[in-house]
């Protein structure tokens, strides 16, 4: 294979690694970024992808996680990430990284229940290592970056041969020969570049776009896109005519075609997630689809096949639309400060107007049934669930009309900000305070106020800092997180339609382009999309969410019956928050646990008890380990002086009570 | 003198490691982090375990005062011990992940009699294995860390 090309290439864009690379030591210098709560863990992996030769950022918030990729978006091959976190769900990072960055993501969690590695796996995770995790996991993980590198070729090849009347396509097979073998010399970047200069050779039109470096999806840009998309509608919406409406100079048919294939993607998680709205849910990535559900008008079949999901009708979509576009009002003014809140600390910007496109959403249900031939996740129940919870919704959404539309002004500009963390927090305060109606969310609002700007403060923590205090800001914040949770999982209800998301888009959308069906859902370029916006279209959507959510939060049940833990948390966070608040001054000393034998009888030089935890004793028990470990050490240096007696003193023969303790 | 009391020494450390995994106090996790230490990082298994001292003290504090509340929030007990649990495997300590297992198990089961006798007992295998340890790792240093990579028979 030829390197010239890659001289100065190799992992990095400016890379002093090129000398490791042309000793063959790939894949060495891959650039991981390791996320986890757990600091143990964390060291760990860190320690592992080290020794595994790898160039490792460790972080133990996933907020910060994002935000250094956010920054350095050429900075990372791979990102490495555990399931359960505090401030983020697992998943809602992986949306995250998969759209703005499009960086193969590997889940991880001592979870090793099936339905969670699916999500893993509907969430668009490249792999995922059960815990604890092992350093030969890790020593192939490369491959992931290879794989996806290869398929954005391969969509590139193929959507430019399509292009192209001089078909090109001859020229894939061998190329992807080439590509494994280059990969295995060693030069990331270099098989790129190769590539790049043989396609410039030959003739194309967009030949320009093989040199581009990604394109940023700007909050600006994915309007013009968003606008062009319903200018067109949504069947009608191709890459070349989008492309031409956004008249972008630069950008290429193929920026717009993977990005399209996103964007639909997001839709359809939307729509799965509208049933339980948990419109909190992730608010920023977390289902981007929620936003550009609302912008997006859907062609019959696509509505029928969202509305096989429960998603979105076709009524709720014209009104998302226009919602998303800033003009009609409100709904759910009250999931909207908890979405605020929620976005605020997981991420830059506040959204806003989730709650006019959730609106639409539950209250359309008409057209659910109307799926023909169309797998339907939604159960019958879960229909009438949702037609309950829209109708009682409309009520509710005409009182928030007036403070909705003011809160959405405020919340446009202030996403219009960025990283204004602690005055949004103040904002979003006032907004929420002035907005509650609802008695459930009054509970949380007292909490929420005090506690997110306290979370936000808390979360600026460096990237190695130890989990800060989990209880009761995280409670408070998480409670937001919870609606994400679950609408993540809902997420997984509507898995066939998820998964077959390339099925379906091909049978939906008539104006179907080749290209298209053949890009890979993940495989297209990565294009970092503004998630501004998607949180703020999204907004709308999860704010009606949000108000389902509350309501069944603070029922302390979960309506959606989501199984897993992490669904039901969330409302018992905000409680046990509430509940802990009040008790922690009973609790605190509470002696706890029934006292308990003292393990080690007869002289033993290692007597410990175990019995109460509170701290105190727990040191004092220490302390006792001290004095025997000291009389321990001495005993095994006087054991120097007399060989003889070391297996016996020292053996195991001094562990007696503990071998013979139960196991 | 000094090397036979050094080659005893090595053997007693190799005793108390061979020990600590017959007896399953800890599991090829263990030995996984054993591997990871080199020149660079010599103490770098004393030093995980010590950071999950740290981290499991402040869980266990937790789940003690979770486990008092009234009415127990299990889903919060579950999320702990969860975490517990990815720790406890992490650095290879069997049978307190054992012990998490089970109470999770009750945890789910809603029962909170079991939870409470499970956890008891997870404390104590919690501070056994963790008594073990810091021995092994005082023995290992009075070896030198190159021995202490020379004993493991694996």
């Amino acid at each position: 294979m030829n390197l010239v090309a890659s001289s100065s290439v190799s992992w990095k864009s400016n890379s002093n690694n090129s000398d490791r690379v042309e000793k063959n030591e790939f894949p060495a210098g891959l650039r991981v970024l390791v996320v986890d709560d757990d600091p143990t863990c964390l060291m760990i992996l860190e320690k592992m992808l080290r020794n595994c030769h790898y160039e490792v950022t460790k972080s133990n918030r996933a907020e910060i996680a994002l935000s250094m990729l956010r920054e350095n978006r050429n900075g990372f091959d791979i990102v490495i990430s555990d399931v359960h976190m505090p401030d983020m769900d697992g998943f809602k990072l992986l949306e995250h990284v998969g759209l703005e960055m499009d960086l193969p993501v590997i889940m991880m969690s001592a979870d090793d229940s099936k339905d969670v590695v699916m999500k893993g796996v509907t969430h668009g995770a490249c792999d995922y290592l059960i815990k604890p995790v092992r350093i030969e996991a890790l020593k192939n993980i490369w491959q992931h970056v290879i794989r996806k590198k290869k398929h954005e070729w391969k969509d590139k090849d193929f959507e430019q041969s399509t292009n192209v009347e001089d078909g090109d396509q001859h020229q894939k097979p061998p190329e992807d020969v080439d590509y494994s073998s280059s990969a295995n010399e060693g030069n990331w970047k270099s098989s790129k570049r190769r590539k790049e200069e043989e396609d410039e050779t030959e003739e194309r039109d967009d030949t320009s776009t093989l040199k581009k470096p990604r394109v940023v999806w700007s909050v600006e840009l994915h309007q013009q896109f968003v606008q062009a998309v319903n200018q067109l509608g949504i069947d009608k919406a191709v890459p070349k005519k989008i492309l031409e409406l956004m008249n972008v100079p630069g950008l290429t048919r193929e920026n717009v075609a993977s990005h399209l294939q996103k964007y639909r993607l997001y839709l359809r998680r939307l729509s799965g997630v509208s049933q339980h709205q948990n419109g909190l849910n992730d608010s920023f990535m977390g289902h981007p689809e929620a936003a550009y559900g609302t912008m997006t008008s859907f062609s019959g079949l696509e509505l029928q096949a969202l509305a096989a999901t429960g998603q979105l009708p076709a009524q709720s979509l014209a009104t998302f639309q226009a919602a998303a576009l800033g003009r009609s009002a409100t709904k759910s003014a009250i999931s909207m400060p908890l979405v605020d809140q929620r976005n605020l600390f997981s991420f830059e910007n506040p959204k806003l107007r989730y709650p006019e496109g959730q609106q639409q959403l539950n209250n359309s249900n008409k057209q659910i049934n109307l799926l023909h031939g169309i797998p339907t996740t939604m159960e019958p129940k879960q229909l009438a669930d949702l037609h309950q919870s829209s109708q009682s919704f409309v009520p509710m959404n005409m009182q928030g009309n007036a403070r909705m539309q003011q809160n959405n002004a405020l919340l446009m500009h202030m996403s219009q900000q960025q990283q204004k963390q602690p005055s949004r927090g103040q904002m979003l305060n006032e907004s929420n305070n002035g907005q509650v109606s609802r008695p459930p969310l009054s509970m949380s609002q007292p909490l929420s106020s005090n506690g997110i700007p306290a979370a936000i403060l808390s979360r600026n923590g460096i990237v190695d800092n130890v989990r800060g205090p989990v209880y009761n800001p995280v409670s408070q914040a998480s409670s937001m997180v919870d609606f994400s949770l679950n609408q993540t999982t809902e997420l997984q209800n509507s898995f066939p339609l998820v998964s077959s998301n390339s099925g379906m888009s091909t049978l939906t959308s008539k104006r179907l382009i080749p290209e298209e069906v053949n890009s890979d859902i993940k495989g297209s370029r990565g294009f970092p999309v503004g998630y501004d916006i998607f949180e703020e279209l999204h907004q709308q959507k999860s704010q009606d969410w949000g108000i389902q959510n509350v309501g069944s939060a603070f029922g302390a049940s979960d309506h959606s019956s989501i199984p897993g833990t992490l669904d039901v948390s969330p409302s018992m966070l905000v409680q046990q928050g509430i509940s802990s608040m009040k008790k922690n001054g009973q609790n605190g000393n509470s002696p706890m646990g029934e006292p308990q034998l003292n393990l080690f009888s007869g002289g033993n030089l290692l007597t410990v008890k175990a019995e109460q935890l509170p701290d105190t004793s727990y040191q004092s028990n220490f302390l006792l380990e001290q004095f025997g470990q000291d009389d321990l050490m001495s005993a095994i240096l006087k054991q120097q002086e007399s060989v003889g007696e070391v297996e016996t003193e020292f053996g195991f023969d001094g562990y007696p009570p503990l071998d013979n303790l139960p196991v | 003198m000094e090397t036979n009391n050094i080659h005893h020494l090595r053997r007693q450390v190799a005793n108390l490691r061979q020990s600590l995994f017959d007896q399953g106090y800890v599991d090829e996790q263990f030995n996984e982090l054993e591997e990871l230490q080199d020149d660079a990082t010599p103490n770098f298994v004393e030093e995980v375990v010590s950071l999950f001292y740290e981290d499991s003290a402040r869980l266990i504090h937790s789940i003690d005062q979770s486990l008092e509340n009234h009415p127990v929030d299990f889903a919060k007990l579950d999320n702990y011990m969860h975490q517990f649990k990815g720790s406890s495997s992490s650095i290879g300590a069997k049978k307190v992940k054992t012990e998490c297992t089970q109470f999770m198990e009750y945890c789910r089961a809603g029962n909170v009699e079991g939870c409470k006798r499970t956890f008891q007992q997870l404390k104590r295998e919690y501070t056994t294995v963790r008594k073990k340890l810091e021995i092994y790792f005082q023995c290992a240093r009075q070896v030198g860390p190159t021995e202490t990579t020379l004993c493991h028979p694996k």
